[in-house]
């Protein structure tokens, strides 16, 4: 199911400058009792958020909690999304907002689960991960998804990204897999009985 | 062409690839569980399409049953609307279900093997990541997502981008004590748990040949955790012996045949791997984590890291894992006080971990502020337990032998640790809240867990032995 397309994202952004976040960080396990795909963002980052799971006492520190990072953009430390293989995770992030995640390396099954949620998953180097980590509360970003470029508004530094260009060309037309599968159903039927002789 | 394991299995499989794009992979078995199915089904039946190929799925309840008192309806209203919603959905749609007290219950990557299921040379998924176990009998097997489970309902196909060729090595005789377990504990403690992010790994070698099946589904499961996209090994005679006669195994002429191609099964000498280690049987001890990824594992007679020896690019991960833990960097994990041993999960839940405890616990006692939980992957497992005896010498141990799920492997049923207790867990995974809000977890084997339940700490298992 397609959720939105995307193409050029400018915003602010939330840090969460955490190595290995976990999809039962994410959104833990006790929530994943949902028979839709709905509502999961008022839990993400559940634990990280709350005190002792108590929504009238947000975590100070947590960057989710703090006013000032604002935005359609998470960055955060390498090895995002590792872990189970929860869909969840994807849709908790786009269900807060969040419509891009910035980090130096990507778990596999997350970037998937991403990109078929309308999730950009943007791999940047180290060392720009670094900068945007320095950048102040008030900061904005610039994603192009056609030119494959992450822009630092303030001083206009800038990197490419890789994607591959099926999944660009899905992103940007708002398509998504099970549309293609089932457009070459009779290619996948002549498989199944080239393979039984 | 030369190829390794993966890729002739791979390319069986592909039924085109898009230009700049992913391959079309044809999918051989899909398994389904309550938690990540419901959405995919709605999915499709939104769109107003049939499951392409029912028969090729198999469905089971595992992540959210309770382990006590499995004849009674589960007492947690959303837990027991999504079993029943599989239920739903399964007679629905044609889908064989092996649901709450059938015979055959049990955690989906303990049944898929026993069942026979799981066979070389195939191309398994489901929507859970430790799918990778069913690699260990030489097939392609992964986690996805539930966008992913609709896809393979709607055409039996997923978008699928060839994943790099890593092998692992382990080679020479394991010391006393040390579980395959402790294998892929250590391999993780080597390279990280993103050391093997975008590649599909063999694992290869005199030690891993030398592994029993059980063994081999233990490394195998938990490849997930170093990254990887997916873990195998090349099947042989041990392969085929477990096979031989299982409920959905091929037979007679079917199986003659089956045994000719999967014995084609493995990497040509002269295949290339993108990234090769080489590990040696002797350096491995029984392991234990200390932190909040699995890959923040030592032997159990080291310290753990002090703050000098992490990259300071690391420490602020590392302080937060110790902060939660509640462990001291630089102090020995040996002799750490454990409150809760968890002896399940899909990675070490099989009848040959239930028979090593109970052989290692016979006339022994848990120690007495300490509570064990013993659950069997699956209704066979139960049985087979109970045929052997095993439940007996559980019980005079002071061990509860409980009954089929994943339990508390994740914070999910009823069964969860408490905030700030310590669990030494045979499970897959130690991050924060995994086995409940607050819950401190430490991995180790089976025998290591078993230690711990006798002498209510931390122990070297191999100095009871
Ligand atoms: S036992 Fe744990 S890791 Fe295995 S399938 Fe169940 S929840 Fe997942």
């Amino acid at each position: 199911m397609s959720k939105n397309k995307i193409s050029i994202i400018h915003s602010g952004f939330v840090p969460l400058n955490i190595e290995n976040v976990d999809t039962d960080q994410i959104i833990p396990a006790r929530f994943l009792k949902a028979t839709t795909r709905e509502g999961f963002g008022k839990n993400l980052f559940r634990d990280w958020r709350y005190e002792n799971d108590d929504e009238t006492k947000p975590k100070k520190d947590f960057a989710l909690n703090n006013p000032k990072y604002r935005g359609e953009i998470l960055v955060a430390g390498k090895n995002f999304g590792c872990g189970s293989s929860r869909e969840h995770a994807a849709w908790a992030i786009h269900d807060y907002g969040f419509r891009a995640v910035v980090s130096s390396f990507f778990a596999d099954i997350f970037k998937n689960n991403a990109l078929n949620n309308g999730v950009l998953p943007v791999t940047v180097s180290e060392s720009f991960l670094k900068k945007i980590f320095a950048l102040n509360e008030d900061a904005t970003i610039s994603i192009s998804l056609p030119d494959q470029t992450i822009t630092i508004d303030a001083t206009g530094e800038k990197e490419n990204f890789e994607i591959n260009s099926y999944k660009k060309e899905c992103l940007i037309n708002g398509f998504d897999d099970i549309d293609y599968l089932i457009n070459i159903k009779s290619d996948i039927e002549k498989f199944e009985s080239a393979r039984s002789i | 062409m030369s190829k390794t394991l993966f890729e002739k299995i791979w390319d069986k499989h592909i039924v085109k690839t898009i230009d700049g794009g992913p391959s079309v992979l044809y999918i051989d078995k899909h398994l389904i569980h309550e938690v990540t199915s419901p959405q995919a089904f709605a999915g499709i039946e939104k769109r107003g399409i049939q499951i392409f190929r029912p028969k090729q799925i198999v469905a089971t309840a595992d992540h959210n049953v309770p382990t006590l008192n499995q004849h009674l309806p589960i007492k947690e209203q959303l837990s027991r609307l999504q079993v029943e919603t599989l239920i739903k959905n399964c007679a629905n749609h044609n889908i064989e279900l092996y649901g709450l007290g059938h015979p055959y219950q049990g955690i989906v990557h303990v049944i898929g093997p026993e069942l026979g299921i799981t066979q070389p040379g195939m191309t398994i998924v489901c929507g859970d990541s430790h799918t990778s176990t069913h690699g260990a009998f030489g097939s392609i097997a992964f986690g996805i997502g539930t966008s992913e489970v609709e896809m393979v309902f709607a055409t039996q196909c997923l978008l699928q981008s060839k994943p790099k060729q890593m092998r692992i090595n382990v080679n020479g005789s394991l010391k006393k004590a040390v579980l395959a377990k402790d294998i892929v504990l250590y391999i993780l403690a080597k390279i990280s748990a993103s050391g093997a992010t975008g590649y599909a790994v063999e694992y290869a070698g005199s030690t891993i040949r030398s592994l029993s099946m059980e063994g081999r589904m233990t490394v195998c499961n938990m490849s997930i955790e170093m990254g990887a996209r997916c873990g195998l090994i090349a099947p042989d005679e041990t392969t085929f012996n477990y096979m031989q006669g299982k409920k959905f195994a091929p037979q007679g002429n079917d199986w003659d045949k089956a045994l000719q191609y999967w014995k084609t099964l493995y990497s040509d000498d002269d295949a290339t791997f993108d990234k090769e280690i080489n590990i040696d049987a002797a350096d491995i001890s029984p392991m234990i984590t200390y932190g909040t990824n699995p890959g923040m594992g030592i032997g159990v007679n080291e310290l753990i890291p002090s703050d000098s020896a992490i990259n300071e690019g690391d420490r602020p991960s590392f302080e937060k894992a110790m902060k939660y833990m509640g462990i001291a960097p630089g102090a020995a994990i040996k002799g750490q006080k454990v409150d809760y041993v968890f002896i399940g999960s899909c990675t070490n839940s099989r009848i040959e971990d239930l028979r090593l405890v109970a052989n290692f616990v016979k006339g022994k006692h848990k120690a007495k502020d300490v509570e064990v939980w013993i659950v069997p992957g699956s209704k066979q497992v139960e049985q087979q337990a109970k045929n052997e005896g095993i439940d007996k010498i559980f019980e005079e141990a002071g061990f509860q032998l409980r009954q089929p799920g994943c339990s508390a492997c994740l914070g999910m049923n009823e069964d969860k640790i408490p905030a700030g207790k310590y669990c030494i867990s045979t499970s897959n995974r130690n991050f924060e809240g995994r086995q409940g809000a607050g819950a401190r977890t430490l991995l180790a084997s089976p025998l290591s867990a078993a230690a711990a339940a006798i002498t209510g700490h931390v122990t070297d298992v191999s100095e009871l032995i």
